[in-house]
């Protein structure tokens, strides 16, 4: 089962012949994610081989695409400039799951083609975040497939190497999804939105949630948490020592007077029953005690 | 990145917003030829981007060029909740009778725009919605629609404005929104909007902030940066391309990805407690895929910081290779030579870690210490930056 991306899952690369995408897919393809398309409308009709005599075909258009292959996941490598064009064409023609790796895509036009997005009923994942993994069955972005493998640990993080760090302190244990939604101040799917689907994922049997400073998404969260949430979930927040008014690498990662700050969201989550680790590695023991009582 | 009041009202200018001449002065002198290029009475306004400066005594009215002059002798050099101004605006005159308040932004939670509206202004907006939060107009707006006609008159009703001003505010409504949409703004607010004694209405006072990942398509943002008031080191870095914020601890802490380097600060100063308070010296992400030539960069920016005492390494391999990581470390450990003093505690994890760890055991630099944990190469970092005090 897992979330949004299982071994079914026919995953198409908008950008597939830049230097990105052509690296990118070729890990994704080697991780064993079923790759059946690239998008461009120049190469239209060629073929990219990869290594392993594995084809993949070009289309002109992700609706060629689509037609052609079953395809039900996007993953975009577009450079910022593109990446709103590239995003709509998806939801045009009506793909359920887009992922946008690109980082730097100004927040009006992420604005503009989520708002799109939620009224065709396109789920998108980023932008500027690493994509979705699930060990064993399918890695759709730049998450390293030889951390961990399958288990029943869900996982959602706005960061990506805080979600492989954690992935390689609980490798023996095992994911079911790990989910990197990206630092943006807008993102396509929220915390809240993994939390629920992990909530009904019967492969999922706990939740580790990694936040980080600025807005106030991890106290939604948490409050979501109280309400709805019945697994065991444990948390971390980076940011403690962020000062006010600088931005933290992620465009969203921004502390304003007293909003956003680490502490708290780390007394919301807190409130609503979730332990929340001092460091990665405490957050790690305390997911590992919840798991195997050890 | 935020704007200056005088570059807000230069911007509002282009797109037709009404407001009053603005001139500015980085010296008395200029401000003085201002003043009389303006004519009659002017207002001396230091340029910082903080609130309070009004109270802080950073806003002057002056009757004479001398007496702007005077003014302006006064505010620059002046220290506003540590910002120091290096610039004055002489504004015109202006006989208020009333005023408003108006801001378009960013709603992160709702994933939208959100325009605020109220016919209460001249106080904080925060104050008033937390005083008076029924006048306070919120109007939600629609990314793909965003302001139009219909909308500005939504929220001028909304405010309830005075049928007499409705048109006057509607119209200076649908220029800010040109403001935020055209510019790629994520805030434009005006505090006060006014009704001047003859009736016209002027945006007095604007904020804006403009976001940088829009640069690409506004070539023109590049001048608004204020490149005199940033750090040297962090102009240094982003000359280098790398991401790096200066902070005021002793221990250097280079990382892979933004969530990981947050992480990494607060281990540290977590770590640190054990020794004297040691804390992060700055924020230093060198990305995705970084070669050893970025890691070389980034170590030569955090070793110029006299305040760095020790350095912490925390790299997870996602993209990025730690055979990449420990030839940076060792190549500008080589270039730097005997002018390489301070330890390095390395913490690699992921992608070829085996051979990053095997180049740095066999390069055997006296200076670098590998630990395994990141738990552990923290508490070893701020032991060593203790040491070294």
């Amino acid at each position: 089962m897992a979330i949004f991306l299982t071994a079914e899952s026919k995953v198409i690369v908008q950008g597939m012949t830049g230097s990105e995408g052509m690296k990118h897919t070729q890990r994704m393809l080697a991780s064993g994610t079923t790759v059946v398309g690239g998008v461009n409308p120049r190469k239209a009709g060629a073929e990219v081989e990869f290594p392993g005599d594995v084809l993949v075909p070009v289309y002109g258009t992700v609706a060629e695409a689509m037609e052609a292959t079953g395809a039900d996941v996007s993953v975009l490598f577009v450079p910022p400039p593109f990446t709103k064009a590239a995003v709509m064409e998806a939801v045009d023609a009506g793909m359920p799951l887009v992922v946008i790796i690109t980082e730097g895509v100004p927040v009006a036009d992420t604005a503009e083609f989520f708002a799109y997005a939620q009224s065709k009923g396109t789920r998108l994942i980023g932008p500027n975040c690493p994509g979705l993994i699930t060990p064993g069955a399918s890695n759709v972005g730049i998450t390293p497939a030889n951390i961990t493998g399958p288990g029943k640990i869900g996982l959602v993080s706005k960061s990506g190497t805080l979600t492989y760090q954690m992935m390689f302190e609980l490798r023996d244990l095992g994911f079911s999804t790990c989910v990197g939604i990206g630092g943006d101040p807008i993102v396509g799917t929220t915390h809240i939105d993994c939390l629920e689907a992990f909530e009904n994922d019967p492969d999922t049997a706990a939740i580790v949630m990694i936040g980080e400073i600025g807005g106030d998404a991890e106290e939604r969260a948490a409050a979501y948490i109280q309400e709805h949430v019945t697994k065991p979930v444990v948390g971390y927040v980076a940011g403690f020592e962020a000062p006010e008014g600088k931005t933290m690498g992620h465009a969203g990662a921004i502390v304003s007077g007293s909003v956003g700050t680490a502490m708290a969201k780390k007394e919301a989550l807190e409130a609503a029953g979730v332990k929340v680790g001092t460091t990665p590695s405490e957050t790690a023991r305390l997911m590992r005690e919840i798991l195997t009582g050890s | 990145m935020d704007l200056y009041e005088y570059q807000a009202r230069d911007m509002f200018e282009k797109h037709g917003v009404p407001v009053l001449p603005g001139i500015v002065a980085e010296t008395p002198a200029e401000a003085r030829a201002a003043a009389e290029q303006l004519g009659g009475v002017v207002v001396v306004k230091a340029q910082v981007k903080v609130g309070g400066r009004g109270k802080a005594g950073g806003v002057k009215v002056a009757k004479t060029p001398e007496e702007a002059e005077a003014h302006a002798e006064a505010i620059l050099g002046m220290d506003i909740k540590g910002h120091t101004v290096h610039k004055v605006m002489i504004a015109a005159g202006a006989a208020i009778a009333e005023e408003f308040y108006f801001s378009v932004l960013l709603d992160r939670a709702e994933r939208r725009y959100l325009a605020m509206c109220s016919v209460e202004g001249g106080m904080e907006i925060e104050q008033l919605a937390v005083e008076r939060p029924d006048a306070l107009a919120r109007v939600a707006v629609d990314p793909i629609v965003g302001i139009d006609r219909a909308k500005a008159e939504e929220i001028v009703d909304t405010a309830g404005f005075p049928a007499e001003l409705r048109e006057a505010v509607i119209d200076a409504i649908e220029k800010l929104w040109l403001v935020y949409k055209d510019e790629d703004a994520t805030l434009v607010e005006v505090n006060p909007l006014v009704r001047t004694e003859d009736g016209s209405i002027i945006a007095l006072d604007g904020k804006v902030t403009i976001d940088e990942n829009a640069a690409f398509r506004h070539p023109d943002h590049a001048a608004l940066e204020d490149k005199a008031a940033a750090d040297p080191l962090e102009a240094k870095a982003k000359h280098m391309n790398l991401n790096y914020v200066k902070l005021d601890g002793s221990v250097g802490i280079i990382g892979n990805g933004a969530g990981l380097v947050m992480s990494t600060l607060d281990v540290v100063a977590y770590a640190g407690e054990q020794f004297g308070g040691q804390k992060p010296a700055n924020f230093l992400d060198i990305g995705g895929g970084a070669s050893a030539e970025v890691m070389a960069n980034g170590l030569d920016v955090i070793l110029h910081d006299p305040q760095v005492k020790s350095v912490f390494v925390n790299v997870f391999g996602g993209i990025t290779s730690c055979v990449a990581v420990a030839d940076g470390i060792v190549g500008a450990l080589e270039s730097l030579g005997d002018k390489a003093t301070k330890p390095l505690v390395v913490r690699l994890d992921g992608n070829a870690v085996e051979d990053g760890r095997a180049i740095l055991a066999h390069a055997a630099h006296p200076l670098v210490t590998i630990v395994e944990t990141m738990d552990g190469a923290a508490a070893k970092a701020a032991e060593l930056a203790a040491a070294a005090e």
